[in-house]
Parts: structure tokens; C-alpha cells; sequence
């Protein structure tokens, strides 16, 4: 397999954004990132989206992007994996260079979710159709029911959950593409309108649109037009039920923890080599379940973990520096896409007054649904 | 929903009809194709307990278009007496007093309507035992 590299990223700003329509959104982040790359044209493309068809009516959206990005006819593919959308069409777009089948990929993702479908239904289709929405189930609720067993299993607090909406607001306070970079208490977090016991809607990611992208290349191009050498050095893939009452351990998120073991063999690093993360806090639970899969925290510590501090940016592993999807939003095929924009700018010192000081290694975590995907991608700065 | 599509559930929801592994023992609800413990494709048709607890649950306070005039309504993971897990509502209970561990029997209801004119989808629900 070749070398792959990163080498220039572009975003929307993510939030109800009704200037823009679904093809603008992906646009928009595509040329930000083209010209951050300064590359003159692409060999493919792979577009990350969950569910256009439901929120706009679209779909084929691989070929629809490719022509209104002015690239058409290069091989354009739409990614679909839930939620994990845009960090699988990453996946691809590295794999397509590892092989030497491309030189330079853009790879991204984009939602538009606030055009008047009905988000709970969108979303819902993430999960067992048959066997779970047909019962009433959402999303939230797959969440509240995974944080109700961590809560009896392993004392996991109410507070504790908390801490991780508090931190990342905390974080996307300060940064400029968020949804909602303002910041939150304990109080407003734990009395906030309940979505489902024990999750409240301050627990929650939000309804957001937008799009992210980033460019791959391979070491030849990446040399040739001087940028910053990131080189993708893990990426691993996994998957699980897509039910969560079909999983062994209900308040264990296995494709998260295998796709983050494949990425970390390849790249032949441990958890404590990690300076900053992008992890899919969807949930305030599921940020501490990551934590735990991860391997940054003990089995049943991740609450914990974060109450000590060691997730805040000043801790020994800052996670979600951007916000996470908590704070920055999260437009769901755009969310991987846009965790990896995140690490480029922090590795390339671009982060502003969220900047991890020395930062050379990065990893982004993106998961599908209650956890059935996963992709974990392991970035350096050489 | 297509009633091809409800139909064809059938089994499972009217009956809790489920699917043994000839090869390991393991049991479907619902049934597979193909074990993914042993890989074995050779199944009995076995018929679920109808009782068991509660592993896990939720009160879902918002709800699709289809489950609206329902909230709140309580959602929980049910391990039957044979450790088969499913996703049901509780019902006829004061869902703030749930709890993990209670038991829960499950009953035979509506679950959905497909709009003003279409067909009632049944299926099972739990309630206390
Ligand atoms: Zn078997």
C-alpha cells in the first residue's frame, strides 16, 4: 500500500443554514478545500451522506456533486454508512490512494437536515426498522437505554454525563463554525427538557445542516506542492448489530473498539501516543463509552474519567477540541468529514485560542447508528 | 408501512415465532438465514417465553410523527426467561416507576396505525407481570 496524506481541508459553517441548499453545502466545503490544497484538479471523489433522499428528496448524489463542483466526469461514489457517512467516504478515499489507483481524492460528506423532513423518522432508519423504530424507538431513546446500563452497571452519574456537554461547549465556544459555541453549565445541562430519560436535549447533538471536506494525496503530490506532511498512518473499519438488544453487552460499543485496534496495529501506536481526538459524541454517553473502547479510559471509567478533567483541553488527552457534534453540530453524513478538519487544522497550528500546544498525532472516531459502524482514522504530523 | 412488508413479520410479532441453530443452540428473535456464532444454516422454529425483565429502558418524550399522540411512552430491552433479548414498549404502568430488573410479561396489542385509512399493525408489548 502507498503512503496517503493529507493535504488541505474545507468546511461549512455548521447550523440551520437556509441560505444554502444541500448541493451548495458540499460545494461550498469541496472548493475551500481544493483551494486550500491548491491542487488544479481530482481523480475521484466519494461523497458521505446519510439519508439525502429522506431530508431532500435527493438522491445519487455521487454524480450530482461531481458536476456542480465543475469535475464531472471524474468517478464520483456516494458513501453510506448512518452517521459514519463521512468518515467511511475518508476511508475509501484513502484506499483508492493507497492502491495507486488516484493521486488526489476529495473525500467529504454533507446533510441538509432542517428542510422540513421529519429528522426522528430520518434518523430512525439507522436503526432496526423492523425489529426497533416499529416499536417507537429513536435515536435518543438507543442512547438513553445504553446510559441507563452504564448508570446501574458502573455508577456512571448524572453529573458526570453533564461534564461532557459542559466541556465541549466549552471548546466550540471557541470555534467559529459552530452551531452553538456558546457556553453551558451543569444546572442548564442536567435541567434542560428531557428527550429521553435520562438524556436531555442538552445531552443531545443537533439538527444541523452542512458540509466538510478534505483532500488526499499521495507522498509524490503532497512533496511536490510543500504542504505540511500529514500522513494517515491508522485507519480501521468495523461493524456490529445494527440492534442494540442483539449486542452482548449492551453498554459496550465493540466496532468502535475493533475499529479503533485496527487503525492503532497499523499505525503501531497505543492509546497514550495520542495527543488530541475527535471522537462521535452524538450523545453524552456515547463519548464516555468511546473513551472506554478507545482505550483512554478503564471499562466503566469513562464518566469518571471526564469529571477528572483529563478530556478538557489543558488534560493529558484533549477530546473534542472543535466542539465535538455536541457543540459544533451535527449534520450527519458531514460529521467525520468534519472531525478530520478539525485534526488537520490542530496538527497544522491552525486552531486558534483552542490550540493544543505541540500537537503531532491525532485520531478522529466517527460511528454509525448505536454503534454498528465505526471508522477510526490515525493522523501524523511528520 | 407496505403490507407486503408487515405481513411478512407476521410470525414474530402475532406469535414470537424465533429460530434455533441446529448447529449451537443459539436463538434468533428474529430469525436469520445463517448463525453467526457457528455459521450453521440448518433452524427449528421455536416459540419465545413470554416472560422476563428489564435489562435496560427509556421514557421517549419525542416521538416520530407515528408514535406523537403516544409520548411519553416507555421503552425498555426485555431479556426473556431463554436470555433472548427484544425491543418492546412498557405499557399499562406508571412509567416513571420502572426500574432495571423489574419483571414484565409480554402481551399481545396495537402498536401502530398506517394513517387515517390504512391498516392497524399489531405486534407484542410488555406489561408488569
Ligand atoms: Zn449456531
Amino acid at each position: 500500500m502507498r503512503d496517503v496524506y493529507l493535504i488541505g481541508c474545507g468546511m461549512t459553517k455548521f447550523g440551520e443554514i437556509w441560505e444554502s441548499s444541500f448541493r451548495d453545502l458540499f460545494v461550498e466545503a469541496g472548493l475551500k478545500a481544493i483551494k486550500d490544497a491548491g491542487v488544479d484538479h481530482l481523480d475521484s471523489m466519494y461523497v458521505g451522506t446519510m439519508t439525502s433522499g429522506l431530508f431532500v428528496g435527493q438522491e445519487h448524489v455521487g454524480a450530482l456533486m461531481a458536476d456542480y463542483l465543475g469535475m464531472a466526469p471524474i468517478p464520483a461514489v456516494r458513501v453510506e454508512s448512518a452517521c459514519c457517512s463521512g468518515g467511511l467516504a475518508v476511508r475509501m478515499g484513502f484506499l483508492d490512494i493507497a492502491s495507486g489507483n488516484s493521486d488526489i481524492v476529495l473525500a467529504g460528506g454533507v446533510e441538509k437536515m432542517n428542510d422540513g423532513a421529519d429528522v426522528t423518522f430520518a434518523l430512525s432508519t439507522a436503526a432496526d426498522q423492523e425489529y426497533e423504530c416499529y416499536h417507537g424507538v429513536t435515536f435518543p431513546g438507543l442512547y438513553a437505554m445504553i446510559a441507563r446500563a452504564h448508570m446501574d452497571r458502573y455508577g456512571t452519574t448524572r453529573d458526570q454525563l453533564a461534564q461532557v456537554a459542559v466541556k465541549n461547549h466549552f471548546n466550540g465556544s471557541m470555534n467559529p463554525n459552530a452551531q452553538f459555541p456558546r457556553k453551558v453549565t451543569l444546572e442548564q445541562v442536567k435541567n434542560a427538557v428531557l428527550v429521553a430519560d435520562p438524556l436531555t436535549v442538552l445531552d443531545s447533538s443537533p439538527v444541523s445542516d452542512g458540509g466538510a471536506c478534505v483532500i488526499l494525496a499521495s507522498e509524490e503530490v503532497a512533496k511536490k506542492l510543500q504542504k505540511p506532511m500529514i500522513k494517515i498512518i491508522g485507519s480501521g473499519v468495523a461493524t456490529d448489530s445494527l440492534a442494540l438488544d442483539q449486542r452482548e453487552d449492551i453498554t459496550a460499543l465493540n466496532a468502535v473498539k475493533v475499529s479503533a485496534e485496527r487503525a492503532f496495529k497499523m499505525a503501531g501506536l497505543k492509546p497514550t501516543d495520542i495527543d488530541l481526538a475527535e471522537v462521535h459524541d452524538c450523545f453524552t454517553i456515547a463519548e464516555i463509552c468511546i473513551l472506554e473502547e478507545l482505550g483512554f479510559a478503564e471499562r466503566g471509567k469513562g464518566g469518571l474519567f471526564t469529571e477528572q478533567g483529563h478530556t478538557a483541553l489543558t488534560g493529558k488527552i484533549p477530546i473534542n477540541t472543535s466542539g465535538g457534534l455536541k457543540s459544533k453540530g451535527h449534520p450527519v453524513g458531514a460529521t467525520g468529514a468534519a472531525q478530520i478538519v478539525e485534526i488537520y487544522e490542530q496538527l497544522t497550528g491552525k486552531s486558534g485560542e483552542r490550540q493544543i500546544k505541540n500537537a503531532k498525532i491525532g485520531l478522529s472516531q466517527n460511528m454509525g447508528g448505536s454503534g454498528a459502524s465505526s471508522v477510526t482514522h490515525i493522523f501524523s504530523l511528520m | 408501512m407496505p403490507s407486503p412488508r408487515y405481513r411478512r413479520e407476521m410470525p414474530q410479532r402475532y406469535r414470537l415465532e424465533a429460530g434455533k441453530c441446529k448447529g449451537c443452540g443459539k436463538i434468533f428473535f428474529p430469525p436469520r438465514l445463517i448463525c453467526n456464532k457457528c455459521g450453521s444454516e440448518d433452524f427449528e422454529q421455536v416459540v419465545l417465553p413470554e416472560n422476563g425483565k428489564i435489562v435496560t429502558f427509556t421514557i421517549i418524550r419525542v416521538a416520530p410523527a407515528q408514535f406523537e399522540a403516544e409520548v411519553p411512552y416507555a421503552i425498555a430491552i426485555v431479556e426473556l426467561e431463554n436470555g433472548v433479548r427484544i425491543t418492546t414498549q412498557v405499557v399499562d404502568c406508571d412509567t416513571e416507576k420502572l426500574e432495571i430488573g423489574n419483571e414484565v410479561k409480554l402481551v399481545f396489542r396495537k402498536v401502530q396505525e398506517e394513517g387515517k385509512t390504512g391498516i392497524i399493525l399489531y405486534g407484542y408489548k410488555a406489561v408488569l407481570a
